[in-house]
Formats: structure tokens, C-alpha cells, sequence
């Protein structure tokens, strides 16, 4: 046998080279230090609490939301506790002029955007005042096919850069996501016109019952980034600091026109993939929900805060017992609106005169709610 | 007036409407230095430039992304798909989320986007480029479908779908592209979408078609003419919604009907012009109504489509079992 030649192209080595690239950027440890001076964004002591304030109101938001979908009060839920630093730090970045195409588990992101939070409860119940935002809000309702926010944010993005308007499109998507076309089509579209546009991956390890490893073998998400020559960043998603500045970062590149950037956020989600039956004991071990509460964002971040004596327990009860009252305030409101009629959704489904059958059909059952 | 093919007609809708807005945008595989593969977009990107003009990486659904994006920052995009066959790609953009965008933001967002595509059989074209989907998009709440026969309409009606708030898909017949000219009015002007026409009156027969049909109903309305058969061709112009008023007329007047289309008996939308026709006008029926479609079969190989494609003897044949009844 002849002795092995030496290789004129190794295509493994390429590949590791390249997954080299994409180590976890990470500011805070679990600990709440700060491991990474140079990246510190050294936000004000203001940004900072409300940045907590924020992640803490979203916790609870999800507890209630959990209890009060058991209790038949709320409809369909994604449970978020887990991502807190990933959904709302990321948001952080942001401006009133940003414009969020959320997936169906981002909804604290457009309450922080502007949401009025009995509107997501209508949203989850079914309701179509609950998507109806009002004027000025720059969002879009949570997209449930998976991947079509993605190319509808290039959209988004493409117009924002022919108005010359200095904003960006912003757009979240999860693990499993990662391996649909539309996700790779919409940073490939924002990168070919090097649109102002943040895609967001937020990595929490599972699409319902499927492992991340199973999506892909590609070593991290964020690499995906490279099939569509755009920049791209591993982030620790259960650090609020990092995601921030991850984001921020993005931001400045892309209103100064030099496109969009992916974001991979490592996290976890605590609870089921959905209210919706979903049981993530038949596929997670406690061993990996016990690992993983230890990175817990929220912990961490108190820690932080609290060294630097801008947290405490006082506070923090506050912010609990503001989001309790808020949030039975708002499902009172939900429960005011008026209940759905056939005649409104005809009203809705077109701007302008209805076409001929449907007008028809208004005729019809404006009859039969009149009776 | 000038004398004008239909593409030149869609072309000349094209720029009155890039003049007339400037939040029109045109774009799709190929439609800017190029012109499209079809010289639909001629010299437009020359016109209006590379910012209201512009070509996309080659992607359907990645296309449909950009229209609704784009519509949700107040744009009016007239997107091209290169071929229907290609729809398959898209349409979750289409039909998931464009044709929803008023409903399920209860009225905050409309999406005033125009696909326009072409599709048509008896050109020889590749594998999934002549399909007839119309029947697809046209049972999708939301969408307005529009299909137009001469340059006239062409214009019109294209003029009218980019003007809609509401999303239109718009089906250009290859083989109709530059098979006749028309006089076509230079200036603007619309033809209201939902509303057919009578491209021809008779009083003992109603054919009620599209498309490239509308023709080959005009030859066998002619040939049955010398038979001493009235025939009247209803050019539905829009195949959703039905000119439902229009078409009851017709069969009111002539007691009997046949519905031509070219996609497949078991496609298309001829089954629901008959319903709607046995729902509303059953007592003037002196005979069923008829369908003239293709085989429900796939569309064929190139070299089979003289044998396939429904014309205006097949046209003639029913028309007369129906006369005969």
C-alpha cells in the first residue's frame, strides 16, 4: 500500500476553521461578574434596573399566563420563562422606530415595544382585536408559520433602507427554524441588498420534542450566517449584557448600511414547548432543566445589580406586584371586548368594498345576528 | 390608440402606474437590465431606475417575503413570479400571509401587492411553466384573480389590480403575450376588477371562459354561427370573484350555457360557475351545463399539447350536445 498522500485541499479542516469562528460571546457569568471588561456596555444604573425590571415583569407574565390558560382564561401560550435575557435584552437595542416581526413565543418583546398587554391576551384567546395595533406601533402580530418572518423582515428591512429611514427590521426565530427555507432565503435576500435587519436565533435546545442536534450538523446555528455572507454572533443567551450588546452592535451596523447580522442566542425554555399538551418530560431529563437553572438569566443579572447595590428584594417585590396588578387588570379588559360577529370578519378582510360574495354574505348574516 | 401586443399593454400599465405612484415597485427573477424573459418590464429599470426596478436572487417564497415586507412600510410592490408552475414556492407568501395581512390585523395593515405571473399552454414550454393554478390561488379568501384575453383588458385591468389595496394575482397567457395586437389607449384608465365581459352576442347559447379560451370560444362561436347557432362569449376577466350579475344575464337570455376553461375538469373554476349558475338560475336552464376542460391528468409533455389542450372543436362539440339536449 502506498503511503498516504498529503492533502492538497482537506475539506474538515475548512469546516472546523470555520466552527473556530463562532465562540460564546458572553459578558456576565453565572456568578453575575462581569468576565469580559472590554465588552461591557456600561449601561446607566437606570438602563440597568429597568432592564431587570423588565426580565422580572416577563417571568411573572409567565407564571400568571401559564396559570390563567390552565384555568381556561387565557387560549393559546408559548411558555418564555428561561429566555428573558434573550427576548428582552435583545429588545433593549432597540428603538420606538424598529419594526419586530415576533414568532409565536415573542410576545413580551412587542409588549415592551408597546403592546398594550390586554391585546396579547386577546391574541392568545383568538380575538382579532388583538392584533389590531394600534397606529405607530411597529410590529407585526406573532408570526405561527415558522421561517416567514424572516423573509418578510428583508421585506421590512428593504423598505426601510429605499425611505431612508434609520431604523431596523428586527426578527426572531427558534432552533428548530433554523432548517426551514425561509429562514435561510430571508438572510440571504437582507444580505444581497444589505438591508437593515437583525434575525435572531434563539437556540433553547428543542423544537417541541426535537433536540437542536437533530435539526442540524452544523456545529452552531450562528455559522448558518456564513451560507449568506453575513455577519454573525454565538451569543449567551442567559446574559443580558451580552445579548445587548450583541444587538446594539447590529443595530449600528446595519442603520450605517452595512447590512444585517444573525444572532444565535443560547437558552433554555423552563417550561413545555406549548400550553397546548405539551409534556417535556417524555424528552428532557431534570438533569438538563437543573443545569441549566443555574445560568438562569434572572438570577444572574441580580446578582449583578445587586453588587452593585442597585437591586434588592424590596424592589423586586414591587415589579411582581406591579405586573400581578396590571396583568388582572388587562384580562379584565380582554373580557370586555366585545365578542366576535361573523359580520366583523367580513369587515376586516378587505380595504375598501367588499367583492360581491362576500358582500352578499354580509347581507346574510347581518340578518341573522340581528335576530 | 396605438396598435399594442398584450405584453406591450401590461409594459405600458407597468410604467403609467411606476409614473403615477411612487410607491410602486416592480420586481422578480430577471425584470430589471434584462427586461424580463418575457420584455415585460422592457426597459423600465432604464426608466425609473434601480431603486423603483430592481431584480432578486432567485427565490419565490424569498419574493413574496419582500412583498409583504415591503407593503408593511407603505410600498405597493408588483412582484413577478416568473412562471405559475413555480408557485408552489411562494405560496405561503401568498396565500399564508398575504391574502390574511387585512384580516388578521383587523384591518391595520392591507397589502396592496400585485403578483404577476404567466402561465399558458401551447408554446412548448419546459415541464411546470404552462400549468393552469388559477383554481389554486382563486380558492384562497382574500386573493382577487385576474385573468385578461386581449391588450385592452391587459392594461386595464393591470392598472386597476396595482391601484387595489388588497392583494391580486394577475395570470398573463404566454401564448396571448404577442399573438395579436389592439388598439390600446395611450392615457390611463381601469377596468373595475370582478366585472366580465361580453366579448361577443348571441341568444342561444352562453360560453363563459378565459384566458386563452376566450378565443378558441370566439372561432367555434363563429363556426356555429354558419350553423345558425347564436352564440355569446362571457370573458369572465376576473375569475375570483364571479360577475355573478353578468353571468345569470347571459343564461337568463340564452337558457343554455357551457363553461370553458383550459386546466383540468377536476382544477380551474368552471365548477363553480356552473353552481353558482344551477344555485341562481336553475329555471331558465332548458339543458345542463356543460364543462369544456382538459383532461385530469398532469399537463402534458411539450409534444402532447395539441392533443391535450381543450380548442374550438372540442368547444363546438359540446356546445352542440347542449344545443341538442
Amino acid at each position: 500500500m502506498a503511503a498516504k498522500k498529503e492533502k492538497q485541499f482537506d475539506p474538515v479542516k475548512t469546516l472546523h476553521s470555520i466552527e473556530e469562528q463562532f465562540e460564546m460571546f458572553q459578558i456576565l457569568n453565572e456568578e453575575g461578574e462581569i468576565v469580559n471588561k472590554d465588552a461591557d456596555p456600561k449601561l446607566s444604573d437606570e438602563e440597568l434596573t429597568e432592564l431587570m425590571t423588565r426580565m422580572v415583569y416577563t417571568r411573572i407574565l409567565d407564571q400568571r399566563s401559564i396559570s390563567l390558560n390552565r384555568q381556561g382564561r387565557l387560549g393559546f401560550y408559548a411558555p418564555t420563562a428561561g429566555q428573558e435575557a434573550s427576548q428582552l435584552a435583545s429588545h433593549f437595542a432597540l428603538e420606538k422606530e424598529d419594526f419586530i416581526l415576533p414568532g409565536y413565543r415573542d410576545v413580551p418583546q412587542l409588549i415592551f415595544h408597546g403592546l398594550p398587554l390586554h391585546m396579547a391576551f386577546l391574541w392568545s384567546r383568538g380575538h382579532y382585536l388583538g392584533s389590531a395595533f394600534p397606529e405607530g406601533l411597529n410590529v407585526l402580530f406573532p408570526q405561527i408559520i415558522i421561517g416567514a418572518q424572516y423573509i418578510q423582515a428583508a421585506g421590512v428591512a428593504l423598505g426601510f433602507q429605499k425611505r431612508g429611514i434609520k431604523a431596523v427590521a428586527m426578527t426572531y426565530t427558534g432552533d428548530g427554524g433554523t432548517s426551514q427555507g425561509d429562514f435561510y432565503e430571508g438572510i440571504n435576500f437582507a444580505g444581497a441588498y444589505r438591508s437593515p435587519a437583525i434575525f435572531v436565533v434563539q437556540n433553547n435546545q428543542y423544537a417541541i420534542s426535537t433536540p437542536r442536534e437533530l435539526q442540524t450538523a452544523a456545529k452552531t446555528l450562528a455559522q448558518k450566517g456564513v451560507a449568506a455572507g453575513i455577519p454573525s454572533i454565538l451569543v449567551d443567551g442567559m446574559d443580558a449584557l451580552a445579548v445587548y450588546v450583541a444587538t446594539r452592535d447590529a443595530r449600528e451596523r446595519a442603520i450605517n448600511g452595512e447590512g444585517p447580522t444573525l444572532i444565535e442566542t443560547m437558552c433554555y425554555r423552563y417550561g413545555p414547548h406549548t400550553m397546548a399538551g405539551d409534556d417535556p418530560t417524555r424528552y428532557r431529563t431534570s438533569d438538563t432543566d437543573n443545569e441549566w437553572e443555574k445560568r438562569d438569566p434572572l438570577v444572574r443579572f441580580r446578582k449583578y445589580l445587586e453588587g452593585k447595590g442597585i437591586w434588592n428584594e424590596e424592589k423586586e417585590n414591587e415589579v411582581i406586584e406591579r405586573a400581578k396588578e396590571e396583568i388582572k387588570e388587562a384580562i379584565k379588559q380582554a373580557d370586555a371586548a366585545p365578542k366576535q360577529k361573523v359580520t366583523d370578519f367580513m369587515k376586516i378582510m378587505y380595504k375598501g368594498d367588499m367583492p360581491f360574495n362576500l358582500q352578499e354574505q354580509f347581507d346574510l348574516y347581518t340578518e341573522k345576528e340581528s335576530k | 390608440m396605438a396598435q399594442m401586443t398584450m405584453i406591450q399593454a401590461i409594459t405600458d400599465a407597468m410604467r403609467t402606474e411606476l409614473k403615477n405612484d411612487e410607491n410602486v415597485l416592480v420586481f422578480g427573477e430577471d425584470v430589471g437590465v434584462n427586461g424580463g424573459v418575457f420584455r415585460a418590464t422592457e426597459g423600465l429599470q432604464k426608466e425609473f431606475g434601480e431603486e423603483r426596478v430592481f431584480d432578486t436572487p432567485l427565490a419565490e417564497s424569498g419574493i413574496g417575503g419582500l412583498a409583504v415586507g415591503l407593503s408593511l412600510t407603505g410600498f405597493r410592490p408588483v412582484m413577478e413570479i416568473q412562471f405559475f408552475g413555480f408557485l408552489f414556492e411562494v405560496i405561503d407568501s401568498i396565500s399564508g400571509q398575504l391574502a390574511r395581512q387585512s384580516f388578521r390585523t383587523g384591518g391595520r395593515y392591507n397589502a396592496p401587492v400585485t403578483i404577476r405571473s404567466p402561465f399558458g399552454g401551447g408554446v412548448a414550454t419546459p415541464e411546470m411553466h404552462a400549468d393552469s393554478f388559477e383554481g389554486i390561488v382563486a380558492s384562497q379568501p382574500g386573493l382577487t384573480v385576474v385573468i385578461p384575453s386581449t391588450p385592452y383588458d391587459a392594461k386595464g385591468l393591470l392598472i386597476s389590480a396595482i391601484r387595489d389595496e388588497n392583494p391580486v394575482v394577475f395570470l398573463e397567457h404566454m401564448k396571448l403575450y404577442r399573438s395579436f395586437r389592439q388598439e390600446v389607449p395611450e392615457e390611463a384608465y381601469t377596468i373595475p376588477l370582478g366585472k366580465a365581459d361580453v366579448k361577443r352576442e348571441g341568444t342561444d347559447l352562453s360560453i363563459i371562459t378565459y384566458g386563452a379560451m376566450v378565443h378558441e370560444s370566439l372561432k367555434a362561436a363563429e363556426a356555429l354561427e354558419k350553423e345558425g347557432h347564436s352564440v355569446e362569449v362571457v370573458d369572465l376577466r376576473t375569475v375570483q370573484p364571479l360577475d355573478i350579475e353578468t353571468i345569470i344575464a347571459s343564461v337568463e337570455k340564452t337558457n343554455r350555457a357551457i363553461v370553458v376553461q383550459e386546466a383540468q375538469k377536476q382544477a380551474g373554476i368552471a365548477a363553480n360557475v356552473v353552481s353558482e349558475i344551477t344555485e341562481r338560475a336553475i329555471l331558465s336552464l332548458e339543458a345542463p351545463v356543460l364543462r369544456v376542460t382538459a383532461p385530469d391528468t398532469v399537463y402534458p409533455f411539450a409534444q402532447g399539447e395539441n392533443a391535450w389542450l381543450p380548442d374550438a372543436n372540442d368547444i363546438i362539440e359540446t356546445a352542440k350536445k347542449v344545443l341538442t339536449f
